[in-house]
């Protein structure tokens, strides 16, 4: 994944928090936030796999005037998944019946997120390994390293994650 | 409020329900705000006929912000230096989810803690490690 810009957004930091159920004032309530040790409002932790929304590559969106969505709409699935489809953050993506999962995620902060900041992530691969599941078969792990950095290129924060490729759905047993 | 050095020891835990009866609207949620819409998460149609699992699941990463919800109302707000987390199991609609967050190591002015998520069944769904600025 690769995002030039990732504008981070009190409104998108408010409305990320609620998804988690996080209703802590000091990610919606600016005059609250002032009175808090970080002195504003900061972005929860797990805020950076928001940036998804600002990569133009993402392949879990369905894209405007893409290729065809692989959810359902009038069958069951629109489109075969695609091989490259990888979720944010380096989680591995991908629908259909052996598909990608997040297996792993790492966040190491050099700072904690604040409205106004203007982010940018290149990732790199990691490492790659295999094992064998009890419930899905062989499973192919896969990390990447993701660097988010302000505009003056300090880093803010490290994400590491690992998606993980099963041979097979995971038995619910 | 941030804690104290002083008064941490190895061994203390703090807990928090995170969710009861997980909604697939708070999946939605979650969706609409990480950006992630792999179906898996929303789309029952595709999830059951072409995905082969038995509904909708959420995401690793929702499971993983709840989790940080007690873990920052415990070491305090813009305290976390690191938080890491494995999937153990997937978590679906309808489950309860009861975090923990248990003291390892106090030094140097940090606290390194052990952290585990578990459903209503007892089966951990998340296990990682975190670790926070004291004062």
């Amino acid at each position: 994944m690769a995002v030039e810009k990732f504008p981070v957004e009190a409104s998108h930091i408010m409305m990320f928090a609620r998804s988690v159920g996080d209703g802590n004032p000091i990610y919606h309530d600016d005059e609250y936030a002032k009175s808090t040790e970080p002195g504003g409002i900061i972005a929860p932790p797990t805020f950076v796999q928001a940036s998804a929304q600002f990569d133009p590559n993402h392949g879990l969106r369905p894209k405007i005037d893409g290729d065809g969505w692989f959810g359902s709409g009038g069958a069951p699935s629109g489109a075969k998944p695609r091989g490259d489809r990888k979720s944010g953050g380096g989680g591995g993506g991908g629908g259909g019946g052996g598909g990608g999962l997040h297996a792993e995620q790492r966040f190491i902060y050099h700072r904690h997120m604040r409205p106004g900041d203007v982010l940018s992530a290149t990732s790199r691969p990691g490492k790659t390994w295999e094992k064998q599941g009890r419930r899905s078969g062989k499973l192919v792990f896969s990390e990447s390293v993701t660097e988010y950095r302000d505009l003056n290129g300090e880093l803010v924060v490290t994400a590491i994650g690992v998606g993980v490729r099963t041979e097979r759905p995971v038995d619910q047993g | 409020m941030a804690l104290k050095a002083s008064k941490l020891s190895v061994g203390d835990t703090h807990a928090e329900r995170l969710v009861e009866d997980l909604k697939r609207t708070q999946i939605v949620m979650y969706a609409g705000a990480s950006g992630d819409y792999n179906p898996v998460h929303t789309d029952e149609v595709f999830t059951t006929q072409v995905a082969g699992y038995p509904s909708v699941f959420a995401h690793g990463m929702l499971t993983m912000g709840m989790t940080g919800k007690m873990l920052t109302n415990y070491v305090g707000d813009g305290r976390l230096t690191e938080y890491g987390v494995r999937f153990t199991n997937q978590v679906f609609p309808g489950d309860t989810l009861d975090a923990t967050a248990t003291v390892t190591e106090v030094a140097d002015g940090i606290v390194a803690l052990d952290v585990s998520t578990v459903n209503q069944n007892g089966v951990e769904v998340l296990r990682g490690t975190a670790k926070a600025r004291v004062d």
